[in-house]
């Protein structure tokens, strides 16, 4: 008897505090979801993503209501891994986008216009940012990012091999650059070099090829026009700093370690970016550190132009977290904020508020930055732009290694970016885009 | 009719695996090849053109093709042989009565399988280095100058063989271990008695009754080195001028870093059929050699 009602009175007796229970645990939910803080998902690319936590803490204590999640993502994988998030619909809410790639998430329709905000907003002031990179977000007349940091590459140099070899200021264009890469070579024998230009890195050719008169894609960007004397003029130019033994014809993977090659003099020049500045610092030995600074890039005739680079702050559409992610913007966007940011990671401030203070004015590395952020130009701004690049670069490097003559292969270049631009040719054509 | 039913529902679980990830994705893959899907066909559908056999005709016109395809071909054919003679060799030896510690040569040979290749292009990125690399300093002391095994396209890939071979060789060898214990003792007693040499023995006894071990061998090696991916991805990133791309990075940069789906689609499906058919053609070899 006991064996057929026991578990039913068990049943009886239990199920009310079951069910009491479980409403109580429900409501801890409800309780919880009502107090709970937004949480943006912040994805940070290389170095800046181990930096940006140290800034965070202060945000999160001025808005207790919003949580940041930073996911580090390495360069190399980023682009790659921001596409495939596309694809499958996990893109976080807002992200650090490298600015030759604000084109490409905006034909893919993923970026929110941010103009509305930037407009009601009192931090984030247009007129307070240089306008040259500024405009790097601004396509087809939609503001699609706010630049974060400016990137733009120059020389840095070892100013005490560079007085051995008897050049007593740095080069300011093309001719000097090269009677001083010339005397350098002289001086430091067959086994060392006067300039680094890692094989694997488009930028320096592409400075090169920002200084010229020609651009580089023709007709709103539809074909390519590598062939044309101005990018020949500035392969010539890269090619011959090889030809010459003056630049070791090297990757990036065959230096294991570009500031100890630098201490060692295994080179006097290297074509870097600001965040070099501190890494320079850090990792230098102490007794160098008073022998090495910074130029602006020489050019044809006189000081050159150089890239307009860097980063943006984008949120994306699929966010629903738009205002809390505009809350992260403006705050990473304050001049105290990027004066932290700078002291930092070397990153340059976009905005010229940061500029003012000592702690830039005063910088004598960053002082030739100031001077070449007034002559930068950005790379053409179209989706297929890092596929043409990295064309240009294999070229370069068939030009170096492979020996092939530039015309011929400035040739062979243009009829690949034609093919690669095919599609674009056909958006346009059929009205699909701008 | 019961009885014919029956076998269909007990097959059925693995049928609808197989064709779910299998066929599903092979018709799919097959479907994209024909169009021209790339991240504009991701932004709207509508930018997707349908462009038939296009990307057929532009891959075999596309010359980095070919020398991916060469590039695939040379590391098959050096690298698979290369492999095979190495693991059989090392079988051989450690079979050998002459052998003393097997079980630790045993498992010093095959460690090289279950390490990390990440963590092994590392070390072997060092021991290759022009200036500070082992090789070059072990090569220096007979009087060999530098080689810049990784920079020169001439070099870069027969490291990336050694590579692959010293990463493989381990797993065949165990294989043509396992195999070399099967073949009984008695036929080398009588051969011995009959006055044959060791020589002939592995000649006339080993090798034949090793055949259809070969054989397999064989064939799963060269299906996994003409994928060959992983190696060229940590240690070259495919180049220095390309001398490292195989089909299967080509693929993989198509589709993956520069989401042209389409092109990728094809590529992968020129290698599939490029697979089937070199391993059919093993097939009817090694079974007209084995038969008899």
């Amino acid at each position: 008897m006991t064996g057929r009602t026991g578990p039913s009175a068990l049943f009886s007796r239990i199920f009310p505090r079951l069910l009491l229970s479980a409403s109580l645990a429900l409501c801890a939910v409800c309780a919880a979801a009502a107090a709970e803080p937004v949480t943006l998902k912040f994805w940070v690319m290389g170095r800046e993503g181990e930096v940006v936590q140290q800034l965070l803490p202060e945000f999160e204590r001025r808005h207790p209501d919003i949580r940041v999640e930073v996911q580090q993502v390495p360069w190399t994988v980023a682009h790659e891994k921001l596409l495939t998030a596309f694809a499958g619909g996990a893109l976080p809410d807002l992200c650090q986008l490298g600015n030759t790639w604000i084109a490409e998430f905006s034909a893919l329709n993923a970026l929110t216009d941010l103009d509305g905000l930037s407009r009601s907003s009192s931090v984030v002031v247009p007129q307070d940012y240089f306008g040259g990179i500024w405009n790097t977000n601004v396509v087809a007349s939609r503001l699609e990012g706010i630049p974060w940091y400016v990137d733009t590459r120059l020389l840095f140099y070892r100013s005490d091999l560079l007085e051995r070899a008897g050049v007593r200021s740095p080069p300011r264009s093309w001719n000097e650059w090269e009677q001083a890469l010339a005397a350098l070579k002289r001086s430091a024998g067959p086994d060392r070099y006067a300039i680094l230009l890692p094989l694997n890195e488009p930028e320096p050719l592409l400075a090169l090829a920002l200084q010229q008169q020609e651009p580089i894609l023709r007709d709103n960007g539809q074909y390519g026009d590598f062939s044309g004397t101005g990018f020949r003029r500035a392969l010539q130019f890269y090619a011959s700093m090889f030809r010459n033994g003056w630049a070791p014809a090297v990757g990036g993977a065959q230096i294991a370690n570009v500031w100890d090659e630098f201490a060692r003099g295994y080179f006097a020049f290297y074509i870097s970016g600001p965040w070099n500045i501190e890494e320079f610092k850090r990792r230098l030995p102490g007794d160098l550190q008073r022998d090495w600074m910074t130029a602006p890039l020489p050019g044809p005739n006189g000081p050159g132009t150089s890239i307009a680079g860097g980063a943006s702050l984008v949120i994306f559409r699929s966010s629903r977290k738009t205002q809390a992610a505009w809350r992260l913007i403006e705050y990473l966007s304050e001049p105290a904020v990027q004066l932290r940011f700078q002291a930092i990671t070397g990153n340059l401030p976009p905005r010229r508020a940061p500029w003012r203070d000592p702690q830039l004015a005063d910088d004598v590395y960053a002082r030739a930055f100031r001077e070449q952020l007034e002559r930068v130009r950005p790379a053409p701004r179209i989706p297929e732009w890092e596929r043409i690049a990295e064309a240009m670069q294999e070229t370069a490097e068939e030009v170096v290694r492979g020996g092939a003559s530039v015309d011929a292969a400035t040739r062979a270049l243009d009829q690949r970016v034609d093919a690669i631009l095919e599609k674009r040719r056909w958006m346009l054509a059929h009205k699909k885009m701008q | 009719m019961k009885s014919r039913v029956a076998p269909w529902i007990f097959i059925a679980p693995a049928l609808a695996v197989i064709g779910l990830f299998f066929f599903v994705p092979v018709i799919a893959a097959f479907v994209l090849s024909v169009t021209d899907f790339d991240i504009y066909a991701m932004a709207d559908i509508g930018n997707l053109r349908f462009t038939g056999l296009e990307n057929y005709a532009r891959l075999l016109s596309t010359p980095l093709f070919w020398q991916a395809l060469g590039n695939t071909f040379y590391f098959v054919v050096v690298g698979v042989p290369l492999s095979i003679a190495l693991s059989l060799g090392s079988a051989l030896l450690l079979d050998s009565h002459l052998a003393r510690v097997k079980p630790f040569y045993r498992t010093a040979l095959f460690a090289p399988v279950v390490t990390t290749l990440v963590a092994v292009a590392v070390v072997w990125r060092y021991l290759f280095h022009t200036r500070y690399g082992m090789v070059n300093y072990a090569l220096a002391h007979i009087g060999i100058g530098p080689v810049d095994w990784l920079g020169d396209p001439h070099w870069a890939m027969p490291t990336i063989i050694l590579l692959a071979v010293w990463k493989n060789f381990g797993y065949n060898m165990i294989i043509f271990l396992a195999s070399l214990q099967t073949i009984p003792a008695e036929l080398y007693e009588a051969a011995r008695i009959d006055g044959a040499s060791p020589a002939r023995q592995t000649l006339h006894i080993t090798l034949p009754l090793l055949g259809p071990t070969l054989a397999l061998v064989g064939i799963i090696t060269m299906a996994g080195y003409f994928q060959l991916f992983a190696e060229p991805y940590v240690m070259t990133q495919g180049g220095p001028l390309h001398s490292t791309l195989s089909v299967l990075y080509f693929m993989y940069e198509e589709g993956f870093k520069w989401w042209n789906f389409g092109a990728a689609s094809a590529v992968a499906l020129m290698l599939f059929g490029l697979i089937a058919a070199v391993t059919a053609l093993l097939m009817r070899v090694s079974r007209r050699w084995i038969a008899p």
